[in-house]
């Protein structure tokens, strides 16, 4: 009687236990998603708002019961955004440099992580301490001396040898973008060859001297054998490269100021829609001193930075799982 | 045979030079030649010609424009230092944070990363370089638009300030609780790629560790302090300087740098300023490395 009492308790205990444990963890649960639903609210809000806005017509923006849907439907902002940007063939302009850059980044970075990772040559440690200074020191340290290079681009006086000038003027063509990224030297290329090194490291060293003993020889095993096993550092590096490529404002700015690029044309989009909404709409016909409405500018620009983010968003969803993997398998831990 | 041997040797390495030549080329004329004409020309005075460039030496007259005749350099100079200061401790608990909760397992976690790594693929000074130019054009006033930045969070923080104080907390320790959550935006935004970092590493703890903190009796809370933070704190170092150097892009002291080169085209000042800025940052690394290096657990 009394063990069956103390079994029945010890059985109440547990389960009592149980609910406990359960009820905790309910609530985290319920914490935890709050929390996530939050952060992602933070982070999607401000994109949501460039959709709506892209899609309200002018009429909207007075209506102050509108909050995200807009009542007047319309594709106008995107049409005068297309417009003011030339948005196609500045698009295509965009991808074919970004791409070429990419691939040549890439290709580079992956050599030198190898090179690094793989051989021993004397000072091949000072060198690699030279990448990691590379990824420290600021891009405006460099900035004005990499300006006068281009200006008169001359590499040990030979085009002044050979035709008596003072170099070429670079500027304003795409070549300081593609000789940087071939040389593994561009945007951020010392993380990538830091990323490409930490990978190249951890493949097992028997996969090599086989190939060795197989007769492969230097190159022929980096590319066969080591290259088709690198996809995961190959997809974080292409893709970091792509997108901080196809942003990025320094560079081209500095070396590329009158080129036909997204992130100049994006960055000067006030001054552009300013300019031309008018003569768009048809209301400075006869050249008046017209000016546009701030709102409506201040809608075709959202929309333009939607236009402009737009092929890197279906580019990250078509790359997303790829990506996150990747980086957990790259190495980037070391 | 030895021969053999050595030449293999020779060969091989021979071969990791060729690896890397591309870069080595890069680096010579692409970094190192600028490098050492920056600090050149922040000794001089330059003048641009049609076909090159004429220095002509000034001592360390550059150097003292920048730091006591400017009226502004100094300013945004520590303004841009302290910010990074601040923004670094949040950037990293929060990346931790985000890392640890990505990590655990709940449905919809494929969708939460995919959304939480957003930021690294939208982050971009062009986007919000057009933003602030398409406010500045709606209000007509610069200084208008980062009144309404600050306001935008419509959140009443002064009963924050008061709860916060009324608990009996440091008040410099409330005003930095506040920044932060004023801030949220940029701190999110600005930690996609440290969350990657934390959440690999995190995936890398073997799971076997806490199923034994478990069979133990650790608590949630105890595991995490005694197994996630020691086999993560490598990568606090890692962030850090990734952090700090991600900073410099778009700051401040960057455009004000680009716009005394290009704009006013006093070359040799632009130089001599983002040489001072390039010490102060190099001093922040160095000790922050030190610091973090000591406590800094490896397995």
């Amino acid at each position: 009687m009394e063990a069956s009492q103390a079994v029945r308790n010890e059985d109440n205990k547990y389960r009592l236990q149980k609910m406990k444990n359960k009820t905790i963890d309910t609530l985290y649960a319920i914490f935890r998603y709050a929390l996530v639903i939050g952060i992602s609210y933070i982070i999607i809000y401000p994109l949501l708002m460039k959709f709506s806005v892209a899609f309200k017509d002018k009429v909207d923006i007075y209506n102050p019961t509108i909050y995200m849907v807009p009542v007047h439907f319309t594709l106008d902002n995107i049409k005068m955004a297309m417009d003011i940007l030339h948005y196609f063939p500045l698009l295509g302009n965009t991808l074919v440099f970004v791409i070429v850059t990419t691939l040549l980044t890439t290709a580079s970075c992956a050599l030198a992580g190898y090179g690094f990772a793989r051989f021993n040559f004397p000072g091949s440690n000072v060198l690699f301490a030279l990448v990691i200074l590379t990824i420290l020191v600021p891009t405006s340290t460099l900035m004005v001396p990499m300006y006068l290079h281009f200006r008169s681009f001359d590499i040990l006086g030979v085009i002044h040898l050979v035709t008596g000038k003072e170099g070429v003027n670079l500027l304003n063509t795409y070549w300081p973008s593609i000789i940087t990224s071939a040389t593994a030297i561009g945007l951020k290329a010392g993380l990538f060859i830091y990323i490409f090194r930490q990978f190249f490291k951890g493949m097992p060293k028997e996969i090599e001297e086989a190939a060795l003993i197989d007769g492969a020889g230097g190159v022929k095993t980096f590319l066969k054998i080591m290259l088709p096993n690198a996809v995961p550092p190959i997809i974080t590096v292409v893709l970091f490269c792509f997108v901080w490529q196809y942003n990025d404002t320094f560079f081209t700015s500095l070396f590329m100021s009158e080129s036909a690029l997204m992130p100049i044309k994006i960055s000067t989009l006030s001054a552009q829609a300013n300019a031309l909404l008018p003569g768009l709409l048809g209301v400075a016909a006869g050249g008046g001193n017209v000016k546009a409405d701030p709102n409506h500018v201040a809608m075709i620009i959202d929309t333009g930075i939607l236009l402009a983010i737009i092929p890197l968003i279906i580019l990250y969803l078509v790359v997303q799982r790829y990506f996150v993997e990747s980086v957990e398998r790259s190495g980037i831990i070391g | 045979m030895n021969g053999y041997k050595l030449a293999l040797r020779h060969k091989r390495s021979l071969l990791g030079v060729a690896f890397i030549f591309p870069w080595l080329l890069g680096f010579i004329f692409m970094f190192a030649t600028p490098l050492i004409q920056s600090i050149k020309f922040s000794f001089s005075k330059l003048t641009v010609e049609p076909t090159g460039f004429i220095l002509e030496s000034v001592g360390w007259a550059n150097f003292k424009e920048a730091l006591f005749v400017d009226a502004t350099f100094n300013r945004i100079l520590t303004q841009s230092v302290s910010e990074m200061v601040l923004n670094v401790p949040m950037i990293l608990f929060f990346s931790l944070f985000s890392a640890t909760l990505l990590n655990q397992k709940f449905r919809g976690r494929i969708l939460a990363r995919a959304i939480f790594f957003l930021p690294v693929i939208l982050a971009s000074n062009a986007i919000s370089a057009a933003e602030t130019a398409g406010l500045i054009n709606l209000v007509g006033d610069s200084s208008v638009v980062s009144e309404m930045g600050e306001a935008s969070s419509t959140y009443n923080i002064m009963s924050m300030v008061m709860i916060l104080s009324e608990i009996g907390l440091p008040l410099s320790f409330v005003d930095y609780i506040v920044q932060a959550i004023t801030r949220i935006y940029e701190i999110i935004t600005s930690s996609g790629v440290q969350i990657l970092i934390f959440l690999a590493a995190l995936q890398s703890v073997p799971g076997a560790m806490y199923e034994v903190a478990k069979m133990e009796g650790a608590t949630a809370y105890e595991s995490f302090w005694k197994i996630t933070f020691p086999l993560v704190s490598p990568l606090i170092l890692t962030n850090v300087i990734y952090t700090i150097i991600d900073s410099f892009s778009g700051s401040a002291v960057t455009d004000m740098i680009f716009s005394t080169a290009f704009t006013t085209q006093n070359f040799g000042l632009s130089a001599a300023m983002s040489w001072v800025y390039t010490l102060i940052i190099s001093v922040v690394l160095v000790i922050i490395g030190v610091l973090l290096s000591r406590r800094v657990h490896y397995n």
